[in-house]
């Protein structure tokens, strides 16, 4: 059996001082309770800063638990912040691929759009960031409840949209199993006639899966001769869903 | 053959990063490096160039690491910059003197009251088609010959090297003390306030009146055309184009035609509208610039409509009064209320800007009842950016006599939702993102590629633009009207508060 991870227990310990100490403590105050060296500590504390378990007073000198902590539960990444740094990546998706983008994330039980790119042919759409999907029946949904752990956030009922609607959890059950294998999802006329999609889930800081990117389009573009959706689309959707996450990871 | 791409090198304010252009104008890669900004007054802003120009040898190669490409598969750079931000070096040494001064700075302000004297900032309007500001260069060279000892002979004994970001930049992509071009182009020279609205040149006139030895100036050249061959970080790659950051938001959003207009949001805001080869000279407040020059092409020109405080609004809020944790959380937090409760908030943080130009103004809070939450001033943030716009279009539809039909946008600001739908229905037109919202760099991508060949024409880069979003005006005419008084009521508070002795 593994050993305990160290730097993990020296963490927690970091976050035991830190909540009984309601002004915060510097550096030097936790290297010295600890017994550690400061660069160590001051490691520890980038890290539980950087994931939003700490955070720093004006100054910069002093170090105490963010509200967040509180509220693990919660999701941690705010919809504008996704929407902000999946932007660029989002477009440059559209443009290559020429169909419609969306990103989408889990909320009690339903896909919220918190970005949606045009098809790039200049004709007339309506933005429908802020409106909702079901999640069984489209290939965000699937992408991002093949990785929800909670079994809070699934839908209670899978309605049916079309006749090839997943309206069985067992079935249901199965074709997550196969996103998880595969990595990414695929829709063909569960939402609506004629149209497919793929979707590839984002993910952040220490994997968690914060939510989805994907394309819609008309059957014959987004499937081959043989119904297949088109690999070089998947690979084109899974790049951007990393572009996007490597982004979030990055430390700004 | 391997696909051949143009490299943009964006040298912004905060940054400065490379991004990398397919044919078909897609963004394929970037890389960005932040540089340290000093503040060592109030007042005072200033970069370090060197250190900028290490940054651009360290973006541009990771730029093509990233994608697994040679240099050899880029055929061009083209070159977009922070406007008015200026610099003096030495020519033998190539070592900055002293620091940057930043576009913000506002040290010259006693300066300029002095040159305004009894005829008024309006007083080289003629002649620049800008008014006199802390905003523009020439002031900020004058500054510097100034307050640094046994320069100015220096300066006239042509030992020194005076340049905006751009010029630093090709000077030392073309080998810096040792035989670098010392250049600049036409709109980045249009911000100086010595070049010549009409004939493009420098002007005895305004250089006399600036005292600045003509001996530290750059050539001005076309914004789109072969500056040189860098010698240096891309060896061999020809230099396609230079021009400031907003008009190169112009040529990306590839509004090529007069009364095409386009808004850039970023730390500040700036509309311009392209007025053709027409000079129209402002009589609410709008810079006259120039667009761009191709070639050997007459220039385009523009008018501007400059605002000096919108997404660094946003940056406030977060660094300066802790109320968010990221920008863009502030679209949430505004999202908590249904409206601004009765709060605005005008960010005269260092004057304000177009149409105003009011130096003396100071930041207000407005309309503050015990009723306002976080969540109002969010939206008060947010509607400032607005309400900006607003005035500034107004004003450019005064002025050009045509009204706005849509506004295309850019920028990071375009990000947050609620106040792209704002704008829509504050203005009453559409707003429109286009599929690229980094047309900054675009647009100096579109420029260098237009010099090499590597596009054929302004049309063919018309083709590459898409429509990536659009917002829809969507509020009563009554509660607009009502909105912009308010507004303006705001406005007329900020008036005055700096005493001038």
């Amino acid at each position: 059996m593994p050993g305990s991870v160290q730097s993990i227990e020296r963490a927690a310990a970091v976050l035991r001082l830190l909540a009984a100490a309601p002004n915060g403590l510097g550096v030097a105050d936790l290297g010295n309770a600890l017994g550690l060296a400061k660069t160590t500590v001051h490691g520890i504390l980038k890290t539980l800063h950087q994931v939003g378990f700490v955070e720093q007073d004006h100054s910069g000198a002093h170090y105490r638990l963010s509200d967040a902590f509180g509220r693990l539960g919660d999701t941690y990444l705010d919809p504008n912040e996704l929407r902000s740094r999946a932007i660029n990546w989002a477009d440059s998706l559209a443009s290559r691929s020429g169909e419609v983008v969306r990103v989408g994330r889990l909320v009690e039980g339903k896909v919220v759009v918190v970005h949606h790119v045009f098809r790039p042919d200049d004709s007339d759409q309506d933005l429908d960031v802020g409106t909702t999907l079901p999640p069984h029946a489209c290939a965000l949904g699937k992408a991002v409840l093949a990785f929800d752990a909670s079994g809070a956030t699934r839908p209670g009922k899978l309605d049916a949209y079309t006749t090839r609607t997943i309206v069985e959890p067992a079935r249901l059950a199965e074709e997550l199993t196969a996103v998880r294998a595969k990595g990414w999802a695929a829709e063909f006329e569960e939402h609506t006639v004629e149209l497919a999609g793929i979707a590839a889930p984002i993910r952040g800081l220490g994997g968690l899966v914060v939510g989805a990117v994907g394309l819609t389009g008309r059957i014959e573009r987004i499937c081959d001769s043989r119904l297949r959706h088109r690999a070089n689309l998947v690979t084109m959707v899974r790049a951007t869903a990393e572009a996007i996450g490597r982004d979030l990871r990055e430390d700004r | 053959m391997a696909e051949q791409y143009v490299a943009a090198v964006d040298q912004g304010t905060n940054s400065t990063r490379c991004i990398l252009f397919d044919r078909r104008g897609r963004l394929v890669s970037v890389a960005q490096r932040e540089h340290k900004q000093y503040f060592p007054r109030p007042g005072w802003v200033e970069h370090d160039a060197a250190e900028i120009w290490r940054n651009v040898t360290r973006v541009v190669p990771s730029a093509i690491r990233q994608i697994g490409a040679e240099p050899s598969q880029i055929v061009a750079i083209g070159i977009t910059n922070q406007r008015e931000t200026s610099l003096l070096w030495d020519r033998r040494t190539g070592q900055p003197i002293g620091h940057a001064v930043v576009w913000q700075d506002t040290r010259t302000d006693r300066l300029i009251t002095e040159l305004a004297g009894d005829v008024g900032v309006d007083r080289f309007a003629d002649l620049c088609g800008l008014p006199l500001t802390t905003y523009f260069s020439a002031p900020r060279l004058r500054w510097m010959l100034d307050h640094t000892p046994g320069l100015r002979a220096r300066a006239e004994r042509g030992e020194v090297l005076f340049g905006t970001m751009e010029t630093w930049l090709i000077w030392n992509f073309t080998g810096g003390p040792d035989g670098g071009l010392h250049v600049t182009d036409v709109t980045n020279a249009s911000r100086t306030m010595l070049m010549n609205i009409e004939t493009l040149q420098w002007d005895d006139q305004l250089l006399a009146a600036f005292d600045v030895p003509a001996t530290v100036l750059p050539e001005i050249r076309p914004s789109s055309g072969v500056f040189a061959t860098a010698t240096t970080v891309l060896p061999g790659v020809r230099i396609g184009a230079a021009l400031g950051d907003q008009q190169a938001a112009l040529f990306g959003q590839t509004c090529f035609s007069p009364g095409e207009a386009k808004c850039t949001y970023g730390t500040g805001s700036f509309l311009l509208l392209h007025t053709g080869k027409e000079i129209v000279r402002s009589t609410h407040g709008m810079l006259t610039t120039v667009a761009y020059q191709i070639g050997s092409e007459p220039a385009a020109y523009a008018l501007e409509g400059s605002m000096a405080v919108t997404g660094s609004l946003v940056q406030w809020f977060r660094d300066g009064l802790g109320l968010i944790h990221t920008a863009a959380e502030i679209e949430t937090l505004a999202r908590t209320v249904e409206d601004n409760g009765g709060a605005y908030i005008v960010p005269a943080f260092s004057g304000l800007f177009a149409p105003h130009w009011r130096s003396e103004a100071r930041g207000v809070i407005a309309g503050l009842t015990s009723y306002i939450t976080k969540g109002h001033l969010a939206r008060a943030v947010l509607e400032a950016t607005g309400f900006q716009t607003l005035e500034v279009v107004d004003a450019m539809n005064a002025d050009s006599g045509i009204a706005l039909k849509a506004l295309k946008v850019d920028g990071g600001m375009t990000a947050n939702n609620l106040l792209m739908q704002f704008l829509a229905d504050l203005l009453d037109v559409p707003v429109v993102r286009p599929m690229v919202t980094e047309t900054v760099s675009l647009g100096a991508a579109y420029a260098a590629g237009l010099a090499v060949g590597y596009w054929p024409d302004l049309e063919g880069l018309r083709s590459n633009w898409h429509r990536a979003g659009q917002w829809l005006p969507n509020m009563d005419p009554g509660r607009r009207a009502t909105e912009y008084a308010n507004w303006q009521a705001a406005v007329q508070r900020t008036f005055g508060w700096i005493q001038t002795t």
